[in-house]
């Protein structure tokens, strides 16, 4: 354990990333994501890591991947419209199979929209920015002490499944400061991608095993293997096929399926003897918690399940956290981003919405009224 | 001919996709001459390309190879050799992917003085997508986005990449392969960033449209028209129009940018001792 210390939601990220390993950034300022790109240049050159400022997010994109293939661990930050650049390159990556991170600090959209104002409204964004279907990990952190935890977290999932890792924090999270005792860095348990033992002649850099995750070989080391966007067959021969294409589409995309349960990452307060269920994430769940103590102290049996994992959408675990509740209320920063997911899976409970698009936060007091209302209805 | 590079290619992936007269298959072969010449250690090389005809070369050289997004090669080449400066790392490139998608990337990466080897392979034209122009398109020309002509001005890529930074620029064409192979060679020699602009043919989407003949016809025309530059230093303005000028063009020495940064963190690293951190 360290000393306690009081920090923000940005710079425990990029703590945290240092921590986990990361020896490279690169990315291109933006608010409210800049103080990770600052903590990243004064600090990487400590631990012989390397930090640059690109011309453009499309670039720092590219060179954190170029850099992945070189075996290091890296990662960039950057904010809605950065991350919008960065789109086509998230899905080079998922297509190339190359680990990443990418910390998208949200601010109210679109378009430049409220550079410092709080929002939520990239969750859709996260999942479907880039064309094509593929797989994709966003979580997202409530606190500071998360922020740190999470980024931990993303950088093993990136580094285990070989996909692209989203951070969606928000301005709220990523420039709130709150005493936090974080973890020496020894005590993390951190892992690695999983690297071939096969030698050069024998290496196929896209065969999966039954893990479904091929092992990689850093550039460098004498495997000369072949990278690219293109649809590919084992050997990462680009291939037109359609069964060639099949194969490897079918793979992509259900290669996170059997870790579904570790990629699952939530809290929930007081969900026990709920009749009437909050889910929300990032900032709001902190308005949302509150609620539910506020709820409560009014006789309403509210609880809250709090989704660290935003994508994949746990759909197994809202289901069950669903049953049975008399109502489910979504509080988000955008306009019914997570709530269409939740929708996708629940059957019988009535559910509705907190929204907001203005640049406010929802307050406690307005999800209370929310409940209110739900519950004169059921 | 091409045994001599058989080794350094994946045989196994040819034929290769490209038209029959496409110039790309002999700058292709001057990058190899110039590596195999230049001893590099073969698992230390990696080659890194954008998207178009010319970017699909990294299918078939055997070394580490990316085929990345359009224009972003150079981008994904300062993340390889920034984070492992030891390697030896080129750039594939076309005259659309190099110098109006990733023209951006190419003269930061010039300012920065980052030892890339680019080659940027000049069809005057968007090969892969059928032949819409380029900035490197004449003016006048025509393209199926130019119907009419070229209304546009075309870049100087070499005087446009030596204006950013860069500490070596050269021009050769697929005509003077023995050139190219030299120019390559010095490409590679230079620690900095290194530009080579390989003038090369695309009889399909470009000659044919502007009635250049067939791929011997355009190779013929650029030996007509090639002027070396140390001819072209004593020539009047006026008689070098409509030529290309072939041979180094530019060559300094800057500190290289990977170089500058190991300093930086032997220096940040000294002073955190110091201060007892
Ligand atoms: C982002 C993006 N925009 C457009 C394209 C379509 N595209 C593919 S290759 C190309 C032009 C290639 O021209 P050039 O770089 O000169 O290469 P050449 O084919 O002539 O060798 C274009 C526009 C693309 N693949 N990606
Ligand atoms: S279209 Fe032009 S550049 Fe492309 S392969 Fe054919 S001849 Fe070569
Ligand atoms: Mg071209």
């Amino acid at each position: 354990m360290r000393k306690a210390q009081l920090l923000q939601g940005n710079q425990a990220c990029a703590m945290a990333a240092i921590d986990a390993g990361v020896r490279f950034y690169a990315g291109y300022p933006i608010t409210p994501s800049t103080e990770i790109a600052e903590f990243m240049a004064e600090n990487l050159p400590k631990v012989g890591g390397k930090f640059i400022q690109m011309e453009d997010e499309i670039a720092g994109m590219a060179a954190i991947l170029g850099a992945a293939l070189t075996g290091v661990k890296a990662i960039t930050a950057t904010s809605g419209p950065g991350f919008s650049l960065k789109q086509e390159n998230i899905g080079f990556a998922a297509m190339a199979e190359i680990p990443c991170v990418i910390v998208n600090v949200q601010r109210l959209g679109p378009s430049t929209g409220g550079p410092t104002a709080p929002a939520q409204g990239d969750v859709m964004q996260a999942r479907w920015g880039t064309h094509g279907d593929h797989p994709v990990i966003a979580l997202s952190p409530a606190s500071v002490l998360e922020s740190y935890d999470i980024t931990v977290q993303a950088i093993n999932f990136s580094e285990k499944f070989r996909v692209p890792v989203i951070i969606l924090l928000d301005e709220v999270i990523g420039h709130m400061r709150e005493k936090v005792i974080l973890p020496s860095p020894e005590e993390l348990t951190l892992v690695e991608r999983k690297r071939t033992n096969l030698p050069p002649a024998e290496y196929k850099p896209y065969e999966a095993d039954s893990t479904r995750i091929p092992a990689i070989a850093d550039f460098g080391t004498g495997y000369r293997w072949h990278v690219t966007g293109l649809f590919h067959d084992e050997n990462g021969n680009p291939s037109g096929k359609a069964d060639t294409i099949h194969k490897q589409g079918i793979r992509l995309l259900t290669k996170l399926d059997p870790y579904l349960e570790e990629i699952t990452l939530y809290k929930s307060y007081c969900t026990e003897d709920a009749e009437y269920l909050l889910i929300s994430f990032g900032c709001t769940a902190r308005s949302a918690a509150e609620a539910v103590d506020m709820a409560r102290s009014k006789g309403y049996k509210v609880g809250l399940l709090q989704l660290q994992t935003i994508w994949p959408f746990p759909e197994q675990l809202v289901k069950e956290f669903c049953t049975g509740k008399k109502a489910v209320i979504v509080p988000e920063l955008n306009a019914g981003q997570l709530r269409g997911e939740v929708q996708k899976v629940i059957t019988n409970q009535t559910l509705s919405g907190v929204n907001k698009i203005n640049g406010d936060l929802i307050t406690p007091e307005e999800i209370v009224m929310k409940i209110k209302e739900v519950a004169g209805q059921c | 001919m091409l045994i001599d590079v058989e080794n350094l290619m994946r045989s196994h992936r040819l034929p290769h996709i490209w038209c029959p007269g496409c110039g790309n298959g002999i700058i292709m072969k001057a990058i190899l001459e110039g590596i195999r010449e230049s001893n590099l250690d073969l698992d230390k090389t990696v080659i890194v390309s954008g998207i178009g005809c010319s970017s699909r070369a990294t299918g078939y050289l055997n070394f580490d190879t990316i085929h990345t997004t359009h224009g972003r090669a150079i981008a994904f080449a300062t993340g390889v050799k920034l984070a492992k400066p030891e390697l030896n790392v080129f750039v594939i490139t076309g005259d659309g992917d190099g110098a109006a998608i990733g023209g951006n990337h190419l003269i930061h990466a010039a300012r920065r003085n980052i030892d890339l080897n680019v080659i940027l392979f000049n069809n005057n034209i968007y090969g892969m997508t059928g032949g819409q122009y380029s900035p490197l398109t004449p003016h006048g020309k025509f393209a199926t986005t130019s119907p009419y002509g070229n209304m546009e001005r075309s870049f100087d890529i070499c005087n446009l990449v030596q204006a950013a930074g860069a500490t070596y620029v050269a021009r050769g064409t697929a005509f003077h392969t023995k050139m190219l192979i030299d120019l390559i060679k010095n490409a590679i020699s230079n620690k900095g960033f290194s530009f080579v602009e390989a003038v090369t043919m695309c009889p399909i989407s470009y000659g044919r449209r502007n009635k250049m003949g067939n791929a011997p016809d355009m190779l013929k025309w650029q030996r007509d028209n090639a002027v070396n530059v140390k001819a072209a230093q004593k020539m009047e303005p006026e008689k070098l129009a409509g030529k290309i000028i072939i041979g180094e063009l530019h060559r300094e020495t800057a500190p290289e940018y990977t170089e500058l940064y190991e300093q930086l963190i032997a220096r940040v690293r000294k002073g955190a001792e110091g201060d007892g951190q």
